[in-house]
């Protein structure tokens, strides 16, 4: 009925608070392989569905089932699982270093590790990721050295970027990475462009834009699906719904709309939901997305549908604000068991190659740390140079800022 | 009289304020239920109710274009920008919107909001959590800029900024939250509960925007400062023993002239501090002012110390912040020592 008369301030509210118990029930979670797999070339009219729905592979028993799966090798699948799980020991050691002070800041991807890691591996060298702060897995999925990642996280005189910038703001170009900003959503336009520009020179790279669901209801993400939308670029663009938004629920950023990736629609881009904790299909659906891209179709909306597992960051406590069994409850799994799971299926893994592979790893990390260390953490041992503070600002150092770093006696 | 941190002086203003008036509205990023990242606004949900206080989404943009619709019905919100860095997606908004809506409609409309930031370095927050950017809306025809060195003023002067009938940007040093921070940053800092500052009385109280605080009397020569600042000169003159008038100026715009100009024509020196980068800082518009009103009076140039032409880095946080030594080197200086 309808309800004239005094009006109602509408604000959305999770289902569940600190206190209560976690329940996912109201999401549903679609039955593996159950989601077909259109043609590329599809017109957008007639898969709607799909950002509706969640595109999943992997099943309960661990198969990898329907019409999306069967893209990877086991060799591949193995790659693809070290990778996450070097992600998540270089993460558990570098929130303790944070913690122990060697370091100001850290996030971590707990939860989120399949995301970043499949996706890398749908990319050809030369493409280019616009990532956020939750993407390292770009990184590590690409062999980046883990030592220089570390190097930057302690600001230390290894430091690629000179201490200039806050830890996990990495950069690096000849790994398809562009340099984090911190200010949320102005690199998924930019994004758009550098696919634009791709498609102006004839080149046939691509282009990944990166966001989480809180930072969609920025601004600029609303001008990189225009643009994207309207010169038909090159780019895929990447939401991950992560269920949070520091301590806001992704209910408060896509208010009605059903989905995030509903919001593709009304621009006429195709616009796909996955699961975000299942390896293949993430990888699946963005080798799906990057051949549209390159096959002048023009940009794909993907949301990952995932959980952050961990706190938002080194200065955050969850506890504060949602369930802490929330985690558990979340029903698409852990990336790393479901993938392990899957493996020992095939018969290529067991739960002790498992046990030894991440006995190896935490070696590897360690040592990693060891070495970043010899260079220097935040308050100890090598670090960045007063002069670096200023050089590298201008291509040319302007007359004034030569004289304040003579005033300053460097 | 009871002692608050500044996050508890700011929070008891907006309490304060919404206890008064009905149509005090809080929102901004993660404001709502968890009560800020600095918990600015813990607790104000759950005494007023989802209408009154609650979540933004993230879209500075938005959070400020929507008060100013709001305060065009005649609501007066008090929003928060999670961090001052985060303020560019909603410039627009403040400077083209609010600053003007009520000379462009001869008073039809007008914007009395509030748009509170956390600002200035010393948290190893790296370039995008540490800048200060006063000068960018001192520079705005229509906008207000305040900046407590406090928890008192804090809290008056939040109370006059809700209750100014125009549009006011409210900027919290954050390294101040939890107690005087002078730059010595190898030394603990004293909790506002040890600190005479940190006195704040219960209920409503303002006060005024636009009047300076004389934080130290002294004939030798004047400093200009706010926020952070006017405690790392504090150490400063401290530690050269120089006989120096600080000024804190609580309000850059309004700005309080006539204290500036009876105190710099009274000592003839002049020394304005401030975190922002140097050129075109708001020390170059008090620079200018001293020089037109002073000029006659001044014994030495008038001297700046700021923070560098660099963005905010993070390593290199000690060397880039404004601290005790440097500030001493320029009294020193000016003093012609
Ligand atoms: C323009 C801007 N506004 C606010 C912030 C502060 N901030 C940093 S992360 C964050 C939450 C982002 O949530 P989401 O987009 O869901 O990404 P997630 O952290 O979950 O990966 C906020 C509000 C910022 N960095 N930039
Ligand atoms: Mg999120």
């Amino acid at each position: 009925m309808a309800d004239a008369g005094m009006l109602r301030f509408h604000v959305p509210e999770p289902e569940v608070r600190p206190g209560g118990t976690p329940d996912f029930s109201n999401v549903p979670i679609p039955k593996a392989g159950s989601v077909p797999r259109p043609e590329i070339d599809a017109d957008p009219r007639t898969i709607r569905d799909l950002a509706f729905s969640i595109i999943r592979v992997l099943n309960r028993n661990g198969e990898a089932v329907g019409p999306w799966a069967g893209l990877l090798s086991s060799d591949e699948l193995l790659a693809g699982l070290r990778h996450m799980m070097t992600l998540r020991t270089f993460d558990a050691r570098m929130q303790m270093a944070q913690r122990q002070g060697k370091t100001s800041f850290y996030m971590q991807h707990l939860g989120e590790e399949a995301v970043a890691c499949a996706f890398r591996k749908a990319l050809e060298p030369g493409d280019m990721n616009f990532p956020t702060y939750r993407q390292a897995g770009l990184l590590i999925a690409d062999g980046y050295p883990m030592v220089t990642m570390m190097n930057q996280i302690y600001s230390n005189e290894a430091d690629p970027l000179k201490g200039r910038q806050l830890p996990i703001m990495y950069s690096s170009k000849e790994h398809g990475f562009f340099s984090i900003s911190g200010n949320l959503a102005t690199q998924y336009i930019q994004a758009v462009g550098w696919a634009m520009a791709s498609a102006i020179s004839n080149d046939s790279k691509i282009a990944a834009a990166w966001i989480g669901d809180g930072s969609t209801a920025e601004s600029d993400f609303h001008s990189a699906l225009v643009f994207a939308s309207t010169y038909k670029a090159p780019v895929v663009l990447n939401v991950v719904n992560n269920q949070w938004a520091i301590s806001t629920f992704q209910g408060i950023a896509r208010g009605g709309s059903g989905t995030f990736a509903a919001r593709g629609l009304g621009f006429g881009i195709p616009s796909l939901r996955v699961d975000g904790n299942d390896y293949l299909a993430v990888h699946a659906v963005a080798k799906w997305a990057a051949e549209r891209a390159r096959s002048n179709l023009g940009p794909t909306l993907v949301e990952y549908v995932t959980y952050r597992a961990g706190a938002h960051s080194s200065s955050d406590d969850p506890s504060a604000y949602r369930p802490k069994t929330e985690s558990d409850a979340w029903p698409l799994g852990d990336p790393i068991v479901r993938l392990k799971n899957h493996l020992i299926g095939l018969g290529v893994w067991s739960d002790e190659r498992h046990a030894q592979a991440e006995a190896e790893i935490l070696d590897t990390v360690i040592a990693a740390q060891k070495e970043a260390e010899s260079h220097g953490t935040l308050h100890a041992g090598g670090k960045p140079s007063t002069r670096d503070m200023f050089e590298g600002l201008y291509a040319e150092m302007p007359p004034h800022l030569r004289r304040q770093r003579q005033q300053a006696g460097v | 009289m009871p002692r608050r941190t500044m996050i508890e002086a700011i929070r008891d203003a907006m309490d304060v304020s919404m206890a008064r008036d009905s149509k005090v509205v809080v929102f901004g990023e993660d404001v709502g239920f968890f009560g800020g990242v600095f918990r600015c606004t813990q607790g104000l949900q759950a005494k007023y109710g989802k209408s009154r206080c609650f979540d933004a989404p993230i879209n500075e943009s938005g959070i400020v274009g929507s008060a100013i619709g709001m305060a065009a019905y005649g609501l007066k919100p008090c929003v928060e920008i999670q961090f001052a860095d985060y303020m560019y997606p909603a410039y627009d908004q403040l400077t083209q919107e609010a600053a003007r809506l009520r000379y462009r409609s001869n008073g039809d409309f007008t914007c009395p909001i509030v748009v509170r930031m956390p600002t200035g370095g010393g948290i190893f927050g790296g370039q995008t959590h540490s800048q200060s950017p006063e000068a960018l809306f001192t520079h705005v025809s229509g906008l207000k800029t305040v900046v407590p060195s406090n928890p008192h003023d804090a809290k008056g002067l939040l109370i006059a900024a809700i209750e100014d009938p125009d549009p006011v940007i409210f900027l919290e040093p954050k390294r101040l939250y939890n107690g005087p921070f002078d730059g010595h940053h190898d030394r603990p800092v004293t909790p506002w509960s040890k600190h005479e500052l940190g006195e704040v009385a219960d209920g409503h109280y303002t006060v005024p925007l636009g009047k300076a605080a004389i934080r130290r009397a002294g004939s030798a020569l004047t400093v200009l400062a706010y926020g952070t600042m006017v405690y790392v000169a504090q150490a400063a003159v401290e530690e050269t023993g120089i006989d120096a008038e600080i000024i804190d100026l609580r309000t850059l715009l309004p700005l309080d002239l006539d204290t500036i100009v009876a105190s710099v024509k009274k000592t003839g020196r002049c020394v304005i501090v401030h975190e922002a980068t140097l050129t075109s800082g708001f020390g170059a518009e008090l620079s200018a002012l001293v020089q037109e009103n002073c000029f006659y009076h001044l014994e030495a140039p008038v001297a700046r110390v700021a923070g560098w032409d660099t963005p905010y880095p993070h390593a290199q946080e000690w060397d880039y912040f404004p601290g005790p030594a440097r500030v001493g080197r320029a009294l020193l200086e000016t003093m012609g020592a």
